[in-house]
């Protein structure tokens, strides 16, 4: 089984799903980024799915949930890069992923955390964390 | 109607889904299905074979690439020999689940096929057939 890296800036964790995960493949990225979030204290999560070309209501099912551990945690998590063939499909499958933000791409979801941890915190977030 | 060329996957497990989804795409591509068209019988196709596994102990999708004179199009067959729907009507409907999903597979795949077709009957396991025509939406 394949497992999908997840890379640590600053306070963010990003993701990046470049293969065509099978559903064990999803499941072990969900609890590795739930993991991820607690270790380094992270407060915002990115996970860009350009390169994917289906989201089923597994994979649809897996980013809600995520989101919402993530939130549960302290994080906030934006999902990235969706293509409208995919947007298209989800909502006629009748997923609407309530609950999930999403950006167009990774700079304005990037964008959108900052945004998210300055309305939270009243200031900027700096942009690399030492201690950890 | 004409039937071009078949083919039979097994999908008994996870890693087979994606097999199912990599040779819809591949068969939707070949008969020219716009990028909607392909993600929606894949999506379909994806919701399928996993129930499959999930509710029906496994089974085969069989492809079926057609030709009716006018359009083209592509046929799914998703068979097992598992349970059967007891309540067919209740498994149609979004958000019923007797397991743990979402209970959105069946009545999704329907609405992101032209034509869906359930065979079932309890002991007797479940034969679905959707069938997407390219250029209809």
């Amino acid at each position: 089984m394949e497992r999908i890296p997840i890379l640590k800036m600053g306070r963010c964790l990003l993701v990046s799903i470049q293969i065509d995960m099978d559903d064990r493949t999803a499941m072990t990225l969900q609890d590795d980024l739930t993991e991820q979030i607690v270790k380094h204290r992270a407060k915002g999560v990115l996970i860009d799915i350009s390169s994917l070309d289906v989201v089923d209501s597994f994979i649809g099912r897996m980013l809600a949930n995520t989101a919402a551990m993530a939130r549960i945690l302290d994080a906030d998590t934006v999902v990235v890069g969706m293509q409208p063939s995919v947007a298209i499909t989800l909502v006629e499958l009748g997923l609407s992923l309530k609950g999930v933000r999403s950006a167009l791409n990774v700079e304005r979801g990037m964008e959108l955390l900052r945004t998210i941890a300055r309305d939270l915190t009243g200031e900027a977030e700096p942009d690399a964390d030492q201690e950890d | 109607m004409q039937i071009r060329k078949t083919e039979t996957l097994p999908v008994r497990n996870a890693a087979d889904v994606v097999g199912v989804r990599q040779a819809v795409r591949k068969w939707a591509v070949e008969l020219g299905f716009s990028l909607v068209e392909q993600t929606k019988v894949v999506t379909a196709a994806s919701e399928l074979g996993r129930n499959m596994i999930d509710y029906g102990g496994g089974g085969t999708m069989r492809l079926e690439s057609l030709d009716d004179g006018i359009r083209r199009g592509l046929r799914l067959h998703f068979e097992d020999k598992g349970p059967g729907i007891p309540d067919l009507n209740a498994a149609l409907r979004d958000g019923f689940t007797t397991g743990s999903g979402m209970g959105l597979g069946l009545g999704g795949a329907k609405r992101l096929s032209n034509e869906f077709d359930i065979k079932t009957a309890p002991g007797e396991g479940t034969h679905i057939t959707i069938t997407r025509w390219k250029g209809v939406s």
